[in-house]
Order: structure tokens, then C-alpha cells, then sequence
């Protein structure tokens, strides 16, 4: 009884313990992510591109691999993958498309004036409409979408040279050749 | 006083204890306002929530629906979840990260004209941050997918 | 370079930390002096070295290194000096550095000033102080190195967030640290008294200054948090409930309870198994509060990073921390020999009687706080506890607390006199009555609960006084007399007094919020809202450049009666870089009360929201937490806890019949 006693707290927090556990479940892979949509038809878009340039919209990704790459002038590790973008546009001939999320366009233009432009066209989401419909977390995010307009892979946050190797080509490159 | 006596007096002391706690805390918990119940506009259309209980209300403030009374001190604007939206008045000075289009999360009773008379607006402006209610109640509307909420993606893209 | 030195250094901390945690242990246990005395010399050399490295994170801030992506995403080259410093701890990796930071002060103390200490029992406390800081140095270099490199550098850094751009947070969570980690102290000290088995007078003495010196920080730190809530947010609470503020408010309350009953080991002996429980908890609440600040579990106004990433590793750090100490407890406490005995109506019968109520008030507040998180995780509906849920639950169970607080000191040891207590008490107990009585006079009749509040207040501070008077015989002897005996008293009586006047002064500032008034109006410049018996002029708007924001800058006349109190400017600021607005409310104090006034939007036509309130005694709410941790630091000066005196206490103490 006197012994039971002592036990009561150890018991108390053991139970608490549990319920932070099945709080913190939805365990997931913080960059690998299971979107709703894969696989599902991406969302419809048609954006304004920057000044004089043709906008971006799904019906005119249709009929190839392409990337699609959620950008801001305003986020930081959007230009630590920069770098990598223009590699996988230069080197790879992936055809790569931006959507300037939340961003205005003289400040994007701006931008990849100081960066370099990687990508084919580029659609300005200026009021993060699409952004929203993409189900986008934060940028910089990535997308796959394939011949038929379908979203086949989602990565979230800026990529990386080894998610590049890993996860982004092959899966590009094994779409382009079915 | 023995020793044995002191325990029973210590343990029906901590028995008291227990007892007043948790009849506050069962009187606190029953009452109407001690509560706030979490709850999208697409529920609140179908299911017309509970009567008279605090609810909570999450979702994007709808684009161009911020109205303001001549006064200029109510303003009335509709909570969105993709799908529905539910008219909300609040009375009193929004808070700074407060805009169209934001995530936020409205905490009052339901008027009688089917209106939420809110009497707290949170917002957060943050890219990254939406409260984690509003972000359930996207994603059961299909506006929203599992979003990488944590990890190297969290910390570095903001 | 330095950036990786500061890396290196964190990274040899955590060695020295593994070190400091297992060899002064097996020293302890196997009576090898040179083991224990290891714990001392890594304690200090891993301050050291996380202070080089918490050093190296501070000098990439204040020289904007952009290539250390923590920098790049919380400062800008832009930013006010102070605010680049302060912007260190303002974002999670930072704020954890700060965490370690302070743990290895707190390590390096110990070592420092545990001359005193029977050797095993100072190697087993740093040991646990070295578990603890292992947790933590992993847990940073795991999943949150601020040290982290961007390559190519960006240009310039996305700024810290204009709302923690405050001279109010940015001092906020040292002094929130300093408490939470200071109980990691009082933490070691219990786990170690559970492994050597022996809890005495002379633990309670060696663990109180500890405690005390925490619970200020704390103390200070919440009062602090509550403050800036107060001018920055605009809407004049000061406290909301909040699952972040319940976090820090949770371990005082424990904390609290913690020095109270440590006293009654050191005096009486007793309540040994108890202390050391409470000890666990409040150290325990600390961490607990860490997990729901950090993981994201809880949603809260002010929330930091939310990744469940971390708060997996911090669930785990909780359980090794508090299921294995708990565990040691379950196995060892039952074997703590229980001391003196005391009658139900005693000093210790009062201090229990204060740990039971503050522990069970603890317990509601945390139920109301996590009560979401059991709702959804059974499967139960998605919902919040509002206030109305603390006020009706915790507020009732302070009130007991209260009245006991003013009886307690006047109680003798072991067995009391409630009723010559209470005689001794009639003048406390005639101006109480006499406080309500004007109360109701004056308001009318006005919230019945908010003058009963006064009351309270009045009771818990005249009869602090009383008791004070009575100690030094004050007006019943000469003056020189009185002055003498004020002079010889211990300085713990003197810290207790003014910690218990602080309680009251802050309940008296809670109480008398009933009676705010609130005005909201939409001014043009040259229009007036009147409050208060204060009429308040919009004299006009002017546009003013900042350091990283321009302003909207009202200017206001405060007249009453016509005649002009003061001038206040109220501002809305713009922060380009976030694209975003905060408001900068104004106030103007008399410290009986506060004229608040915070500005909305523009209506667009000239005029401007304007809010603002008449908040009678509010600042009494921080003069008194001050006044307690003001008594605090008055006690932790009391010469029996000097260096050196303990020591030279130690042979008489010694020749004292074992307790």
C-alpha cells in the first residue's frame, strides 16, 4: 500500500507520456512527403509571368516531364538551391518552370537578375492562390508533374546536391522514359 | 499526535484536496464558457453546431469580404475553409498580422442571424505558420496536404 | 573558422559532458576520490567551452556572418546592435544554446561553490548535472546546430521578427532559463540524495539557496513575459492563460511549494521524501514545458519552431529524465527515514497545508492546459480551455493559500496556537475588514468578488507586517531596541516578509482589474475620446523613418479636468523587410493606474482606430512580483548560506546529536 504510493508518480507520468506520444504521432518524413495529391491531376493554374514574358499555366506543362519549383525573392534558402536549379536546367535539360510564390514581380525580377534564371517560363502567384491550391507548405518546394498533368513527386524545403541525384532525376528521367 | 494518526490526517487532507479540485474542475468543465469547441465552416453549415458553447473557428479570411461598420469599430468579415464560408463580426482592434487571405482562428458564440459574434481574433503572418487547428481543418476540406512540419525542411524554408 | 570553432567546442563539451556524467558516479560509488573529483574540473571545463561556443554564435550575429543559416534567417546587417545580440536566443536553435549555456553556469557553480559539500554527494550531483547537459548538447547537435552553413551565402538575412524586436522579450527568456535550469540544481541535488540515500538538514541547506536563486530568476522572468504581453500585444491582458505562459507558470507554482517544504527539512527534519518529489517535479515541469513550447503539440499564440522531429527527441529526453528519477524514487524514497513529528495546527502543519493547495492548483492548471491534447488523443472532440477554466479552478484554490499565507509564520513549530495566532493578528484582521468595508463604499457595492480580492490582499500584507512588527517588538519597545533586534533578525525573515507583501501588493493589482474601462473609438486628428474622467486630444499623425520600420506616430493630449497631464505616441509600425505591422501602444502611469492607449487601422478617411483603457492598480501587479523576488534575493543573503560560513558552521553541526 505505502509502496503503491511512491509508485503514483512514476504510474502518473508514464500515462502523460503516452498521451505525448500519440500526440506527436502523425510521424512522418519531414522531407519526403506523402502529398494528397500524387498521382491525382495537378490543380489548375494560370499565372501572369514577369514583365513581358509568357505566364505559366498546367495546360502548357502538358505533354512533357516537367519540374516545377515554388520560389521567393524574400526566402533565404531558395537561394541555397539556386545553384542546383541551374545546374539541373543547364546540365540535365530538365525543363524546369518557377512560380514566384507571394512574391511581386519587380522583386523576383530582381532576383534571378542577381542569380541567374533557371528556369523555361514563370508564373508570378502573387496572392499565393496557387500556392495554396499546390497545398505548399513553404518555399522553396518542388514538383513533378508528368505528361498527362498529373503530380508524381513533392519535395518540401530547398533541395539538396544529394536529394537531387536521388530522388528528383531518376524519378524525372524514369517518367520521361515511359 | 502518533505517527499513525498524523498519516491518516496527512492522506484525508490529500484526499480533500482531490475532492474540492475536482469538483472545480468538473464545475469549470460543464459550464458554457470554460470551453471552445474547434469547428470548420463546412461542419458549422452541416452541422449547425452545438447550442450557446464557445466555438472555435478556423480557417483563411475570405479575399475582399473585410467589411467595417461606419463607426469603423465592428468589423465583419467571412472565414473560409475552401469550401464554405461562415460570416464572422468582431468588434474591437484586429490584431496587427490580421489580412486577407491569413489564416486565423475566431473564438466566440454563434448570433442568432447565424453569424459568429467573436470576441477574440488570432492571426499569424508567418509564411510558414498557421495554427495547427487551421491546418486540420484545411486538410479536411482537401485544401491542404500533410505538410512537412518539421525537420531540415522546417528550419531552412520559410 | 570561429563559426567552427564554436562547433568543435559544443561537440567537446559533449564529451566532457559523458565524462562528467559517468566517472564521478562509479568515483562515488567505489569511494575513488580522483573519480570525484573529475566531476568538478569537466563542470568548469565544459563551461568553458560552451560558453566559447555560445560566444562563437554571438560574434557571427553581431558581425552578420549570412553564411550560418541560423543568422541569415533571424537578423539582418540592418538591425540595431542590441537586437542583433539579443536576436541570439530570439529562434530555437539560439534559445537552446542559451539553455546549455545557462546549465553549464549552473554546473560550473556547483563545482565552484560546493566546497562545502560532502564530496560523494557533490560528485553524484554534478554526475546528474552531467546527464542532463549530455541530453541537451545531443539534442542540439542532432537536431538543431545553429552553427549550420549556407553555401552560396545569401546576401542578407530575412530579420528577426518585429514583435521579438523588443527590449522586453529580448530579456525575457534569459531570466526564464535562468529559472527553469536553475531548478535542474535542485533536481541533481534530489536524485543525488536518492542514490547516496540519506536526506538531512544539511541537504535542505545546500539545496534552498539553489532553489531560491532559480525561483527568482523565474519569478522575474514570468513577470517580465506578462509585462511585455501587456504593452506590446495591444489589448492590455497581461496574462491569457496561454499554454506557453502555463508552461513557465507551472514549475513556479511547484517551485514555490519546493522552497517552502525545504524549509521544514532544514528546520524540522520532516517531509524528506516529499521535498525531494517536489524537487523532481519542478525541474520535470520545466522540461515538460520545454517539450510543449518546442514539439508543437499545443497551439499557443506565441509558438516557436513546431516540428515534431525535436519533440520526439525531447519526449524521450522526458523520459529518461523524469521516468528514470521518478523510477529511483518509487525504489528509494520508501526508505527515507521520516523525522520529526508535528501537531495538524503547526508551522509545518501550514506549510503543508500551502504545498498541498499550491501542488493541487499546479495540477489544474495543468489539466486545463493539456485537457486539448487528452481530448484529441482519445479520439474526443478538437477544442480549447479559455480562461473562464483557470479563473473558476485555480482562482479558488489560491484563495485558502492566502488566508493560510498570513496565519503560517505567527504558527510555532510542531505545535501551534491557531487562536493566539489570530488574536495576535486582530489589527490585520480589523483593517481588512475595514479595507472591504470602504471597497464597497467606494465602488458602490461594485464586483463583490474583485473587493473580497482587496481584502485578501490587505489581510495577507497588514498581517505580514504584524508579524514583522512583532519580531521587532516595533513600537512596543524603544526605537533602538526595535532597530537592534530589526538588525539581528536573520535575513531569511526579512526576505519572507517582502516576498509575502509582494504576493499581496500583485493579488491587490489582479483584483482591482474589475474595475478597467475600455473605450474604443475612430479618431480624426482633432477629435477627442474621453475616459475615465481623462479626455484624450488626437492632436495629429505624423510619418516617422526607423531602423528597419517607418511609423505612424500619433500624438495625444491627455487633459483632465482641462488641465494637461501629459503628452503620449502611440505608434502603428511598418516593417518592409516582413511585410509586416505592429502597434506600439503608449502608457502613461501614476502607479495607481495606467491610461493605455494602443492604435488601430486608419479608417482611410483621416481617421483612426484608437483604443483605449483606465486600468486602475495594474502596476501593482509587477511592482509585486519584483517585491518577491526582491524578498528572494534579500534571503538568499542571509549569511548562514555564505560561502565559507557553512563551512566554518560544519564542526558544531557536526558535534550536534545525529537528527
Amino acid at each position: 500500500m505505502k509502496r503503491a504510493l511512491y509508485l503514483l508518480p512514476v504510474a502518473l507520468f508514464l500515462v502523460l507520456a503516452g498521451y505525448f506520444a500519440v500526440a506527436l504521432r502523425p510521424g512522418r518524413d519531414p522531407s519526403l512527403l506523402p502529398s494528397a495529391l500524387i498521382d491525382k491531376p495537378a490543380p489548375d493554374f494560370a499565372l501572369a509571368g514577369l514583365d513581358g514574358t509568357p505566364g505559366l499555366s498546367l495546360a502548357s506543362l502538358k505533354g512533357q516531364v516537367a519540374v516545377v519549383n515554388f520560389f521567393a525573392s524574400w526566402c533565404v534558402p531558395c537561394r541555397a538551391e539556386e545553384p542546383l536549379l541551374l545546374r539541373l536546367a543547364e546540365q540535365e535539360h530538365v525543363p524546369l518552370y518557377g512560380i514566384a510564390y507571394k512574391d511581386k514581380p519587380a522583386d523576383a525580377q530582381r532576383y534571378l537578375a542577381q542569380l541567374g534564371d533557371p528556369y523555361r517560363r514563370i508564373g508570378v502567384d502573387e496572392s499565393g492562390r496557387t500556392g495554396i491550391d499546390f497545398g505548399v507548405y513553404g518555399v522553396p518546394e518542388t514538383y513533378i508533374i508528368d505528361q498527362a498533368g498529373h503530380i508524381r513527386f513533392r519535395y518540401v524545403g530547398p533541395l539538396t546536391a544529394e536529394t537531387l541525384e536521388r530522388e528528383l532525376l531518376p524519378r524525372v528521367k524514369a517518367l520521361g522514359a515511359s | 499526535m502518533t505517527r499513525k494518526r498524523r498519516r491518516l490526517f496527512a492522506v484525508l487532507l490529500g484526499l480533500g484536496m482531490l475532492a474540492v479540485a475536482t469538483t472545480l474542475v468538473l464545475l469549470a468543465l460543464s459550464s458554457n464558457d470554460s470551453l471552445a469547441f474547434f469547428i470548420s465552416p463546412s461542419e458549422l453549415k452541416t452541422e449547425k453546431g452545438p447550442d450557446g458553447r464557445r466555438l472555435r473557428l478556423g480557417g483563411l479570411v475570405q479575399q475582399s469580404s473585410v467589411v467595417r461598420s461606419a463607426d469603423g469599430k465592428t468589423v465583419r468579415f467571412r472565414v473560409t475553409d475552401g469550401n464554405n464560408a461562415v460570416a464572422v463580426t468582431y468588434t474591437g482592434l484586429l490584431p496587427d498580422l490580421f489580412r486577407e487571405g491569413q489564416g486565423v482562428v475566431v473564438e466566440g458564440k454563434l448570433g442568432a442571424d447565424g453569424a459568429l459574434d467573436a470576441d477574440t481574433v488570432l492571426a499569424k503572418h508567418d509564411e510558414k505558420y498557421m495554427p495547427r487547428e487551421v491546418v486540420d481543418a484545411l486538410k479536411k476540406s482537401g485544401h491542404w496536404q500533410e505538410g512537412a512540419a518539421g525537420g531540415p525542411a522546417q528550419e531552412t524554408a520559410r | 573558422m570561429i563559426v567552427e570553432l564554436g562547433h568543435f567546442a559544443l561537440i567537446l563539451a559533449l564529451l566532457l559532458a559523458m565524462v562528467q556524467a559517468s566517472v564521478p558516479l562509479l568515483g562515488a560509488a567505489r569511494r575513488k576520490a580522483g573519480w570525484m573529483t573529475l566531476g568538478q574540473s569537466t563542470a568548469v571545463a565544459q563551461f568553458v567551452l560552451v560558453s566559447l561556443a555560445f560566444a562563437a554564435l554571438i560574434n557571427a550575429y553581431v558581425t552578420s556572418d549570412f553564411s550560418v543559416a541560423n543568422v541569415a534567417e533571424n537578423s539582418h546587417s540592418t538591425k540595431p546592435l542590441l537586437y542583433k545580440i539579443t536576436g541570439v536566443w530570439g529562434n530555437h536553435e539560439g534559445s537552446m544554446m542559451l539553455w546549455v549555456f545557462i546549465l553549464s553556469l549552473f554546473g560550473a557553480a556547483v563545482a565552484w561553490f560546493g566546497d562545502n559539500l560532502p564530496p560523494t554527494l557533490r560528485a553524484r550531483v554534478l554526475a546528474v548535472q552531467g546527464m542532463i547537459g549530455t541530453g541537451f548538447l545531443l539534442f542540439i547537435l542532432l537536431t538543431s546546430d545553429p552553427f549550420h552553413r549556407l553555401v552560396p551565402a545569401p546576401l542578407d538575412g530575412r530579420g528577426l521578427n518585429p514583435v521579438l524586436q523588443d527590449p522586453g522579450l529580448a530579456f525575457h527568456p534569459p531570466f526564464l532559463y535562468l529559472g527553469y535550469v536553475g531548478f535542474s540544481v535542485a533536481f541533481s541535488f534530489a536524485v543525488a540524495a536518492l542514490i547516496e540515500g540519506r536526506v538531512d538538514a544539511a541537504w535542505a541547506r545546500w539545496v534552498r539557496p539553489w532553489t531560491l536563486a532559480a525561483w527568482c530568476a523565474l519569478t522575474v522572468g514570468i513577470a517580465m513575459g506578462s509585462w511585455w504581453a501587456y504593452y506590446t500585444l495591444g489589448w492590455g491582458g497581461w496574462w491569457f492563460w496561454d499554454p506557453v505562459e502555463n508552461a513557465s507558470f507551472m514549475p513556479w507554482l511547484v517551485g514555490t511549494a519546493l522552497l517552502h517544504s525545504a524549509i521544514v527539512v532544514e528546520k524540522r527534519d520532516a517531509l524528506k521524501s516529499w521535498t525531494i518529489l517536489l524537487a523532481i517535479v519542478t525541474f520535470s515541469l520545466s522540461l515538460v514545458g520545454t517539450f510543449l513550447v518546442r514539439s508543437g503539440v499545443l497551439t499557443s499564440v506565441h509558438a516557436f519552431a513546431v516540428d515534431p522531429a525535436r519533440g520526439t527527441f525531447i519526449l524521450l529526453l522526458l523520459l529518461v529524465a523524469i521516468g528514470g528519477s521518478l523510477a529511483l524514487y518509487a525504489a528509494r524514497a520508501p526508505r527515507l527515514k521520516s523525522g520529526g513529528i508535528f501537531a495538524p495546527i503547526s508551522r509545518e502543519g501550514a506549510l503543508v497545508l500551502n504545498n498541498l493547495l499550491l501542488c493541487t492548483g499546479c495540477a489544474t492548471v495543468f489539466l486545463g492546459t493539456l485537457y486539448p491534447l487528452f481530448s484529441d488523443a482519445v479520439g474526443g472532440p478538437k477544442l480549447s480551455v479559455g480562461f473562464p477554466f483557470f479563473n473558476r479552478t485555480f482562482v479558488p484554490l489560491m484563495v485558502p493559500v492566502l488566508i493560510a499565507v498570513a496565519i503560517g509564520p505567527l504558527l510555532a513549530w510542531k505545535r501551534g496556537d491557531l487562536a493566539a495566532a489570530l488574536q495576535r493578528l486582530w489589527l490585520a484582521l480589523a483593517g481588512t475588514v475595514a479595507a472591504v468595508l470602504i471597497g464597497f463604499y467606494v465602488t458602490g457595492g461594485g464586483p463583490v468578488l474583485a473587493v473580497l480580492g482587496l481584502g485578501l490582499a490587505a489581510w495577507v500584507l497588514l498581517a505580514a507586517a504584524v508579524e514583522w512588527a512583532e519580531r521587532i517588538r516595533l513600537l512596543r519597545a524603544p526605537w533602538r531596541e526595535s532597530w537592534r533586534r530589526a538588525r539581528s533578525l536573520p535575513r531569511a525573515a526579512h526576505g519572507m516578509t517582502l516576498a509575502h507583501m509582494g504576493l499581496a501588493i500583485t493579488v491587490a493589482g489582479i483584483a482591482a482589474s474589475a474595475w478597467q474601462q475600455e473605450r474604443i473609438e475612430v479618431v480624426a486628428p482633432g477629435g477627442t475620446l474621453a475616459i475615465a474622467g481623462y479626455v484624450l486630444h488626437l492632436d495629429g499623425m505624423t510619418k516617422l523613418p526607423g531602423a528597419d520600420f517607418t511609423a505612424d506616430r500619433a500624438s495625444i493630449t491627455v487633459t483632465r479636468g482641462g488641465e494637461t497631464v501629459t503628452v503620449m505616441h502611440p505608434e502603428k509600425r511598418f516593417f518592409p523587410l516582413q511585410q509586416m505591422a505592429t502597434a506600439m501602444t503608449a502608457i502613461h502611469t501614476n502607479l495607481l493606474a495606467d491610461l493605455y492607449v494602443a492604435l488601430g487601422d486608419s479608417d482611410g478617411k483621416g481617421g483612426w482606430t484608437v483604443r483605449a483603457y483606465w486600468k486602475p492598480l495594474v502596476p501593482w501587479i509587477w511592482i509585486g512580483a519584483v517585491a518577491m523576488a526582491a524578498g528572494g534575493l534579500v534571503s538568499l543573503s542571509d549569511r548562514r548560506w555564505r560561502i565559507g560560513v557553512a563551512a566554518r558552521a560544519r564542526a558544531p553541526r557536526g558535534a550536534r546529536p545525529a537528527e
